[in-house]
């Protein structure tokens, strides 16, 4: 097993920055805005952009928390069930421009449920999509809108996203284990 | 003749994990909480958090459990238990069928074991049963390859009954450790008062029961292996003294009538949980009643509707409940 770190404090601090600037740039109206992440590492990061754009335009944007546990297309698969957090969006989402916030944007379909999760909500004018990570091999066809970094990877690396919100430190490291044989 | 062979009853995997970040959902039907862990209470409760905030939107539906058939048998009549399972697989996307003993062929006879025989060979992916015999759930187990659910058996018990229990006063009081709970009336015919002594002593809570002699399980107060520890206190009163939740059951009347109880006024008097004996549990008490109410005979009007009472609350708490307990059953691994 191989670690490599692909993102220091330092590098994250500055992502975020620059995201912010883009989602200020492209939303000409920012009363419009809702941010929102997802369980897990996407909600501090949402939080994260939401201060970033408060201190560089003087505004408050709301930030919601989604879980996509009952949306997912895999749950009966899984051999784990997930464990399902609650939801919560602050304010209604109906003709807001809602920006969705993940960690690691991979195969897509995270998105997918996140999609239809939010619909269950309202019926937002547009979303978009902001990722710190995104390490390709899409199987649905989903792109974001703003991306922290580009990390083309194999699929028997794992990419793994530490915040100081939840994990006690920021960074962003690639594991590569080739795929272990289970004991049974 | 049933076509259903005998399972091999599949015990529970021991020592759940409790260092584990992911807690350790073990079961695979729910017949009583006497085998739920702490961490499995738990867990039910943050599912519930998450059910209820499902219950809060404009669309109260996610798709969850899309493609799967929920049965519930009910082999004695019940309005809110059933309408409560009902609307909670609906809310899961799941499709439910109702089966009524009374228009069904068990009035031409049909057996239990050949019912379920039939709702395996038509691919029932969870069964809810009621039935007047304890112990009739533990049986459908044996033979069903579908998740069974226990909504009451015979004096049993009522599982889901004693979480949404559990949870309603944890929604109010943050814990259920070291609160002192209750419980009062009928508890040796009383299914939920066993569910529930055992969900809330694992949670550690300090249960009091008040009861007639007659209406009390017999050896009650000494030490007991298989039963959880609780305390008695005859007089009600005494009994109520600075809890921090009281419950009551209901009286069926066939108990005056069977000899246990010489008349109900006698009940009344000595066992009616009314205003000014509810005067002595804690000011913030709460007041739960697992319905139907017989108002004026176990708890007075006055307080049944009165501003400590939660019973509304439980029938609503219960959709999210028995949601968060389909999930955890069928929601994962497809069977």
């Amino acid at each position: 097993m191989t670690k490599k770190t692909v993102m220091t404090p330092e590098d994250m601090r500055r992502t975020l920055a620059r995201i912010a600037h883009e989602i200020i740039e492209r939303n000409k109206v920012l009363g419009h805005l809702v941010l929102v992440g997802m369980h897990t590492r996407g909600v501090p990061l949402a939080e994260r952009l939401a201060a970033n754009i408060a201190s560089y335009e003087s505004l408050s944007i709301p930030v919601g928390a989604l879980d996509i546990s009952l949306y997912r297309d895999d749950l009966a698969s899984l051999e784990l069930k997930p464990i399902v957090q609650r939801s919560d969006i602050p304010v209604s989402i109906d003709g807001k421009s809602v920006v969705l916030v993940d960690d690691v944007l991979y195969t897509g379909r995270s998105i997918r449920a996140a999609m239809d999760a939010l619909m269950d909500f309202g019926r937002p004018r547009d979303i978009q999509l902001a990722v710190l990570i995104d390490r390709g091999h899409r199987e649905l066809p989903v792109r974001a809108d703003y991306i922290g970094k580009n990390i083309p990877s194999s699929r028997d690396e794992e990419i793994q996203v530490q915040l100081e919100e939840t994990d006690g430190v920021d960074e962003v490291t690639i594991i590569y284990a080739p795929a272990p044989k289970e004991a049974p | 003749m049933s076509t259903l062979r005998q399972k091999e009853a599949p015990a529970l995997p021991k020592n759940p994990d409790a260092t584990a970040k992911t807690p350790v959902w073990r079961h695979s039907h729910i017949l009583d909480v006497d085998d739920f862990s702490p961490q499995e209470i738990e867990l039910v409760f943050s599912t519930t958090d998450a059910m209820k905030e499902v219950l809060s939107r404009p669309i109260k539906k996610v798709p969850a459990l899309r493609g799967k058939t929920i049965v519930t048998l009910f082999y004695e009549p019940s309005t809110r238990t059933r309408i409560s399972f009902e609307l909670a697989a609906k809310n899961l996307s799941a499709d439910t069928v109702h089966l009524s003993t009374s228009a069904s062929s068990v009035t031409k006879g049909e057996s239990l074991i050949d019912s379920l025989s039939t709702l395996q060979a038509l691919g029932a992916n969870v069964v809810v049963i009621r039935h007047s015999q304890s112990g009739a759930p533990y049986l459908a187990a044996r033979y069903l390859e579908a998740s069974i659910v226990n909504a009451g058996d015979g004096w049993h018990a009522h599982p889901t009954q004693a979480l949404l229990d559990l949870y309603t006063i944890r929604e109010h009081k943050g814990k259920i450790k070291g609160l002192k709970v209750v419980i009062i009336g009928d508890i040796l015919h009383s299914r939920v008062a066993h569910s529930n002594i055992w969900s809330l002593t694992t949670m550690g809570a300090a249960v009091t029961l008040c009861a007639p002699p007659t209406l009390l399980p017999a050896g009650l107060g000494h030490e007991q292996k298989h039963f959880p520890k609780v305390s008695l206190e005859p007089d009600i009163e005494r009994a109520v003294e600075s809890a921090d939740a009281v419950m009551t059951l209901r009286l069926q009347r066939e108990r005056q009538q069977s000899g246990l109880l010489p008349s109900l006024r006698e009940y009344v008097q000595l066992y009616q949980l009314n205003e000014s004996r509810l005067a002595r549990a804690k000011p913030d008490a709460l007041v739960l009643h697992p319905g139907p109410v017989n108002e004026g005979i176990e708890i007075s009007p006055g307080v049944a509707h009165g501003p400590q009472s939660v019973i509304d609350q439980q029938v609503a708490n219960g959709v999210a409940v028995r949601m968060a307990l389909l999930y955890l059953l069928v929601g994962g691994k497809s069977i």
